[in-house]
């Protein structure tokens, strides 16, 4: 591990980013054992992150064959991608230009729509159930794995990236089945803000990386693109908010 | 075959939710690769990079807000 200036935020993103994509999946899941049972919600899982574990496996070792350069750059690029959309978003949803993501909504929609198929009668329900919890698992359960390769891959931190996911993945469980309903107090906005702005700053970090440049500081020039697109998101957030009360009439 | 489009839009939505955020991204990489190769100045192609990133963001939120 090089520096905490480095492995804090990793982990730290990590942890952040899976919270949010696994309480989405968690909904689904959830709703999914609600309307049928648990045995079509834990089938599609489990089939789902065998999937993933396979995809890991397979294309794990094609990381180690890169060129350390050419990953920095492909992973910078694919994290700026990544990480100033969620921060758009973010910007957007506070400032009250987009909806917020609401678990509740999502519950019941996936509830509804399961219960419209019974109601059609539909053969194979419980297949239907499960490839639902199967998607749901292996979308949100690939954005995770590309956050742990993202944040981990550049600099030999891929075991405490996985650890900050696994981390969220437990806590998830625990929460979800303490509660037994969708994790719908979770601060998703905030979380995704966060995240967005950590993962854009790893963006620009192992972009110039693969650049070739040096940034001044070393790893903790991450520190400082966090702090920057953290001050920008704020004051773009409270700026837009201001806009849409003032043209309210 | 729907079932793969699906799966392969999202992985795509994972990266690309507003093109022309996206497209001014990857214009802003290659310019400062641009830069980083021919003024033998790297450190100035990482200041471009930066600030191209932050005047992107706010762009593409305002222009967003005017569309409505």
């Amino acid at each position: 591990m090089d520096s905490w200036a480095t492995a804090g935020p990793a982990i730290s993103a990590s942890f952040l980013a899976s919270f949010v994509e696994i309480v989405e999946a968690f909904t689904i899941v959830l709703a999914v054992a609600t309307v049928r049972s648990w045995r079509p919600a834990v089938l599609g899982t489990v089939s789902a992150l065998l999937v993933l574990t396979l995809l890991v496996a397979a294309l794990g070792p094609l990381l180690d064959r890169m060129p350390l350069t050419a990953l920095q750059l492909v992973i910078g690029v694919l994290l700026l991608l990544f990480g100033m959309r969620w921060l758009r978003k973010a910007i957007l949803r506070g400032a009250g230009y987009i909806a917020l993501h609401d678990e509740d909504a999502a519950f019941a929609a996936e509830t509804r729509e399961l219960q419209e198929a019974a109601a059609r009668r539909e053969a194979h329900l419980d297949r239907m159930a499960g490839l639902a919890a199967f998607k749901a698992v292996l979308l949100e359960g690939l954005e995770v794995v590309f956050i742990v390769i993202a944040v981990g891959a550049g600099r030999g931190l891929l075991i405490p990236a996985s650890l900050g996911a696994a981390g969220a993945c437990l806590l998830v469980m625990a929460i979800g089945l303490l509660v037994h309903k969708p994790l719908a107090r979770v601060p998703e906005n905030t979380l995704k803000f966060v995240v967005g702005i950590m993962l854009s700053a790893f963006g620009v970090f192992w972009t110039g990386e693969g650049l070739g440049i040096e940034w001044p500081g070393g790893d903790a020039a991450i520190l400082g693109f966090a702090a920057s697109f953290l001050l920008v998101g704020w004051a773009a957030t409270a700026f837009l908010r201001r806009r849409a009360v003032e043209a309210t009439p | 075959m729907n079932a793969m489009k699906h799966v392969f839009d999202e992985i795509l939505g994972m990266f690309v939710d507003d093109g022309s955020l996206a497209i001014a991204i990857l214009i802003l990489v290659g310019f400062s690769a641009l830069l980083a190769e021919t003024i033998g100045f790297p450190l100035m192609a990482g200041v471009v990079l930066f600030a191209g990133c932050l005047v992107i963001l706010i762009e593409n939120v305002v222009r967003a807000t005017r569309r409505g």
